[in-house]
């Protein structure tokens, strides 16, 4: 078993699409499909990000970080959330990801999270994220 | 990593591996479903299981060959559908099943495998509020008592859990045609004893929902404790498991010994990181490095088990064992593990599921709360009464409390005889090591 992530990227447009489609529908859409996910047993986590407009980017092109009000650039698709699965294969991921209920014009990137087991286990620093990563329950 | 040697699993140049694991990717998602849609469209579960596997196989080459379908699950609903009705033909002209099947194709599915209009997820081609109950009536039909346990096993991991058939003979070490075997026997036997697809009545669901949590119970533990061969854990079958009661406890969320089961695989999982040493050698409870512990699991095991309480209906045989694989869970260390609870814990286990090994880790129990001597007299009661003929369970308890009281001699004894009797090569390896150290 490995973990993927599916990383949501929205448009200008897809969000303009969003915003029309009315909240409830929205949380009735996207709730069935976490409840497929959870039904099938591979559904390990899961967030949405709050509005780009809301956010900040810090810049480090200059010798000193620069920072500015969002949106992030001009960059078209944005990264607006993921979920984070637990399945057989990487193709597995991808058929879930194409049961996202997307809208139009987004997309979805899907990258495999390595695990801490594939990092040397004697370094230092390794030692202690694997700690806190056992303290807090995130192996 | 993405690298070249992957393979595209959609888009790209269809190769014969990457249809393949695009195949087995839906199937493993959706091969309940499937088969659920079928069996209740066709009234025949063997049938279903049947169409179902030529539509995998016919998907193998058609989708190397032109690609996997905008709908694969639509696309592998329909073929298996129309092989369906070809069965019907065969069998006799237009029967009421065929003139059910026919509609829905008539309304433009061609009959011919062309590609399918492409569709979403949401208008898959079976109902929603009927989908529960056929995954639920096909996980009861898989584990139905006419069938034999090792049917019950391979029926449930294939149609319920969608493993093919050498992925299935792999994890129990068995040839691919004895699985193969134990399915068509299963179908016939099915098709023989008349047993409908529906969901067991009232009466018989107790019981019937016992059955299926013991399959499941059975897979988990032969991945848990490989029975045979020379690995400790089947780490990938007892996730099977573990993915099959998580989809039960959404299907019966108010059953307790469903959340009871799903509470046992997740807290016992949780120690897989810490029982296998650098080399796959067997790491005993005492000597584990419980940091190793995943803490996710104990959580969502211990969330399981608070959901069974909840219910307010008692703790039943997995409940309980659930509950004492908490105590250890819980624990920082073997001394400071509430023994007294887990005493307790196994005497109201032997009052709802007497076995004599509910009884041997009750002796272990006692052992450790109240010290070796009182439990080697519960060990020597199981031995006296020929409880667990041929296990290498009993001597290998009594040895490990021979030894704690210093009777080495016949402690090294026990333990060697443990060690011939132990089918498991990594445990064997333990059991010898430890005679050893008594030399």
């Amino acid at each position: 078993m490995s973990k993927y992530m599916l990383i949501m990227r929205g448009t200008d447009e897809s969000m303009a699409k969003m915003m029309e489609t009315p909240f409830e529908q929205m949380l009735e859409t996207v709730g069935r499909f976490n409840e497929e996910l959870i039904r099938a047993g591979v559904l390990v986590a899961a967030e949405g990000l709050d509005d780009p407009g809301q956010g900040v980017v810090v810049d480090f092109g200059g010798e000193t970080p620069v920072v500015t009000d969002g949106p992030y650039g001009e960059t078209k698709e944005l990264f607006g959330g993921f979920y984070l699965i637990d399945v057989a294969s990487k193709e597995e991921a991808v058929e879930w990801a194409k049961r996202l209920p997307a809208i139009a014009g987004s997309k979805c990137e899907v990258r495999r999270v390595p695990g801490i087991d594939e990092f040397p286990q004697d370094n230092e620093w390794i030692v202690k994220e694997r700690a806190w990563r056992e303290r807090t329950g995130q192996l | 990593m993405p690298s070249a040697t992957d393979g595209p699993p959609t888009d790209g140049p269809p190769t014969s591996e990457a249809a393949r694991r695009a195949v087995e990717a839906v199937w493993r998602i959706e091969s309940a479903r499937i088969v659920g849609a079928l069996a209740r469209y066709t009234g025949d579960f063997g049938l279903a299981e049947d169409v179902a596997q030529q539509a995998v196989a016919e998907a193998l080459v058609t989708w190397s060959r032109d690609g996997v379908p905008a709908s694969p699950v639509g696309w592998l609903l329909a073929t298996a559908r129309r092989r369906a009705i070809d069965t019907f033909r065969r069998r006799s002209a237009l029967d009421e099943r065929y003139a059910v099947l026919a509609g829905p194709l008539a309304e433009g599915e061609a009959s011919s495998g062309a590609a399918l209009p492409p569709d979403r997820s949401q208008d898959l081609p079976w109902d929603p509020d009927r989908i529960d109950d056929d995954v639920l009536a096909l996980m009861f039909i898989a584990c139905h008592p006419v069938l034999s346990p090792e049917a019950r096993v391979a029926l449930t991991l294939r149609a319920v859990a969608g493993l093919a058939s050498e992925e299935i003979a792999r994890a129990f070490l068995v040839p691919v045609p004895t699985v193969q075997a134990r399915i068509t026997r299963a179908k016939k036997t099915i098709a023989a004893a008349r047993v409908p697809f529906e969901l067991p009545p009232s009466e018989q669901r107790r019981e019937r929902l016992g059955g299926v949590l013991s399959v499941l119970y059975v897979i988990f533990t032969e991945g848990s404790t490989a029975t045979s061969g020379d690995q400790l854990l089947r780490v990938d079958l007892a996730y099977e498991a573990i993915r099959l009661a998580r989809t039960l406890t959404a299907l019966l969320p108010e059953e307790p010994e469903v959340h009871g089961l799903l509470a046992l695989f997740e807290l016992t999982a949780a120690r897989f990181p810490a029982r296998t040493g650098p080399d796959g050698e067997a790491v005993l409870l005492e000597d584990q490095d419980r940091r190793r512990w995943d803490r996710s699991a104990i959580r969502r095991g211990l969330a399981a088990l608070t959901r069974t309480s909840a219910l307010g209906r008692g703790l039943g045989p997995y409940g309980l064992q659930a509950a004492i694989a908490a105590c250890h869970a819980s624990a920082a260390s073997l001394q400071e593990t509430d023994w007294e609870s887990i005493v307790l814990l196994y005497e109201a286990l032997g009052r709802v599921a007497p076995s004599p090994v509910v009884e041997l880790n009750r002796a272990v129990a006692v052992a450790m709360a109240h010290g070796p001597q009182q439990a080697l007299a519960m060990v020597d009661e199981l031995v006296a009464a020929d409880r667990l003929p041929g296990s290498h369970l009993l001597p290998s308890v009594r040895g490990e409390l021979l030894t704690r009281l210093g009777r080495t001699a016949e402690a090294r004894a026990e333990l060697e005889l443990a060690a011939r009797l132990c089918r498991n090569a990594r445990e064997r390896s333990v059991l010898l090591r430890k005679a050893a150290e008594l030399a």
